[in-house]
């Protein structure tokens, strides 16, 4: 398996922010925080092992990304219109009215995308779904799952962790979104997780915590998660702050769902720039 | 007579657990895309036997409700072709959120059974009493909801839908539900089934009910009063042109249901003639209370589920015409 290098990686990062900056500011909003934070594992996974196909969107063999933290849509369209599903441009009918790219991720609406959530708790059960099938018809296919931290206070993501374990679903790879932040305050405020990776160990998951803004640990865990065949499903802690990637978002008390006035539009494009400076990447605007 | 009816009163010849059975057996030795999943509610449809002989298209998802109509929608998305079951309240009332949106929403094909919906949860009474099922699941957009009322009927709704996308959601005792139609019986969705024709009054009927609409007008045929009797089959789509075929043909009209008049059968009627033709409609049903625990007849006495109630509110509702 040919792995990207880091260059590549946190180049494809970038241009995945630029696209989630695009859509939620020609919104002049949207739910900005847990978006950005998944610029890092969006490319990894996007770039070294989806196996899936532009021209068809629902080809039966290919691997399924199932985002069940509904919300980070942008995250989601924003690199899916980089692969080449759809035109960029569409980026920018993010949420307008009666259009074809609604906020929450949509199965119908947007080529590329697996699963239509939003209600919170439910994708890690159709990820469940989708792995066991695969296990019954015996196609290689690997399932990609990103749940929140927030929504991990939800009972059926539990209920979804023990089906995965009793099923011996190693080919689940999990990622939880752990930057500690929700609608209402921090975890800790509003409920607490506690221990994310204990808790899916003692649930019979292989589970590791990586920094979630190092495309290399990310890439390293995914492909440890990929080759282990060891009959258990694997959850990738991913250890974000969220807004990661844009400072003035990150230091927002609050960022889950924010309006986007230009101003604002201008300070983060400004630090985009400056990030792709160093990166070798121009913005085209 | 009806030449597709056979119902006499009697036992039926299968249970619909064992029609369950060997259905399900049926469409996955025909297509291993079948899938069924059910929540530690096996035991109660015997259908262990299935699970040990159909490792691959049989699953028990424990007591898991919610994930259990998740993972049927991952299945779908992956090429399967689910049916779950467990009992009506929890495949209705403690998933509606999962099967709005999982199911119906995201435009996927799943069969969602609930059996002993109503007063035939019996002895575990109000807890399990299932009232509501039918109006919930009538407000989701390109549902199909039938309420089984006879053994052929379950075969061949398990069999018809098994590609039909969005919701589809079966209710159905899982024993003492009598023989009404003869084997071969085709169903379609929206289309209802005259059992009896009478120009007196209509007497519409979904799941245990339709054999007490026809007892009743047995009894009615005693007092001179031609009763026609409609099985709807679909509570949703509703068959609105038999409806009001019917409200024009016989002007007084009684629904008959095993589930809270607010949002079910009686409504879907009511709702339609208010608009389309105003006509008399009385409805028996559950009078917007919760279950409680009793054997059947018991329980048909409480809720007035009788023959002998649908005929007074017959002839009240005739009287009524004018």
């Amino acid at each position: 398996m040919r792995m990207s290098a880091r260059t590549q990686l946190e180049q494809t990062a970038w241009q995945i922010r630029l696209g989630i900056i695009r859509a939620i500011s020609s919104n002049h909003g949207g739910h900005i925080g847990g978006s950005l934070d998944l610029a890092e594992l969006m490319a990894v996974v996007y770039s070294d092992f989806m196996r899936v196909k532009t021209e068809e969107p629902r080809w039966a063999d290919r691997d399924f990304m199932i985002v069940s933290k509904g919300h980070a849509g942008p995250a989601l369209y924003a690199t899916l219109a980089l692969k080449g599903f759809f035109s960029s441009d569409r980026l920018e009918n993010l949420n307008k009215t009666n259009n074809l790219l609604p906020g929450h991720c949509d199965r119908n609406k947007v080529p590329g995308v697996d699963a239509t959530t939003g209600s919170l708790g439910q994708g890690l059960s159709l990820a469940c779904g989708a792995a066991l099938s695969a296990k019954i018809t015996g196609r290689d296919q690997r399932v990609f799952c990103v749940t929140g931290d927030g929504e991990s206070a939800e009972g059926q993501i539990w209920e979804a962790a023990q089906f995965a374990a009793h099923y011996k679903l190693d080919n689940l790879i999990a990622f939880l979104d752990w930057n500690k932040m929700q609608i209402d305050g921090t975890n800790d405020e509003v409920m607490a997780l506690g221990d994310p990776v204990a808790k899916y160990q003692a649930f019979g998951w292989d589970a590791c915590k990586v920094n979630g803004a190092d495309v290399l640990e990310i890439q390293e865990a995914v492909l440890r998660a990929v080759e282990t065949a060891d009959g258990k499903p694997a959850m990738i802690v991913l250890d974000t702050v969220k807004g990661q990637g844009a400072r003035c978002i990150m230091e927002m008390a609050n960022n889950h769902c924010i309006g986007f006035p230009d101003s604002l539009r201008e300070q983060v494009m400004a630090e985009l720039r400056e990030q792709g400076r160093v990166l070798g990447m121009e913005v085209e605007d | 007579m009806n030449r597709k009816i056979r119902y006499t009163g009697k036992k039926p010849e299968r249970e619909v657990f064992e029609i369950f059975n060997s259905t399900m057996r049926e469409l996955i030795e025909d297509d291993p895309h079948v899938i069924y999943l059910d929540a530690d509610l096996m035991g109660s449809l015997k259908t262990q036997e299935l699970w040990r002989a159909f490792p691959k298209n049989v699953f028990n998802t424990g007591i898991q409700e919610a994930n259990m109509i998740g993972v049927a929608c991952g299945m779908y998305l992956n090429g399967m072709k689910p049916y779950v079951h467990s009992f009506a309240p929890f495949t209705s009332r403690r998933v509606f959120d999962q099967v709005f949106l999982s199911i119906a929403y995201a435009e996927k094909s799943v069969r969602v059974i609930g059996s002993d919906a109503g007063i035939m949860a019996t002895h575990n009474g109000g807890t399990h009493m299932c009232f509501e099922d039918v109006a919930m699941m009538r407000t989701v957009p390109e549902a199909c909801v039938v309420d089984v009322s006879d053994p052929v009927m379950c075969a061949e709704f398990l069999k018809e839908t098994k590609e039909r996308p969005g919701l589809t959601f079966l209710r159905m005792p899982r024993r003492d539900l009598p023989d009404i139609y003869c084997p071969g019986t085709r169903f379609e969705e929206g289309k209802g089934m005259v059992l009896r024709e009478g120009g007196d009054v209509t007497l519409i009927g979904c799941g245990i009910m339709v054999a007490t609409c026809l007892q009743a007008a047995e009894a009615l045929r005693q007092e001179g009063i031609e009763a026609r009797v409609i099985d709807i089959v679909t509570i949703k789509p509703l068959d609105r042109e038999l409806v009001l075929e019917s409200a024009v043909k016989t002007g007084a009209v009684v629904t008959a249901e095993n589930a809270n008049v607010i949002g079910g059968l009686g409504s879907a009627v009511t709702e339609y003639l208010a608009m389309e033709r105003p006509t008399r409609v009385l409805r028996v049903g559950i009078e917007d209370t919760f279950g409680r625990v009793g054997v059947e007849s018991f329980l048909r006495e409480a809720y007035g589920l009788t023959a002998e109630h649908i005929a007074s509110e017959a002839k009240r509702a005739i009287a009524l015409k004018n």
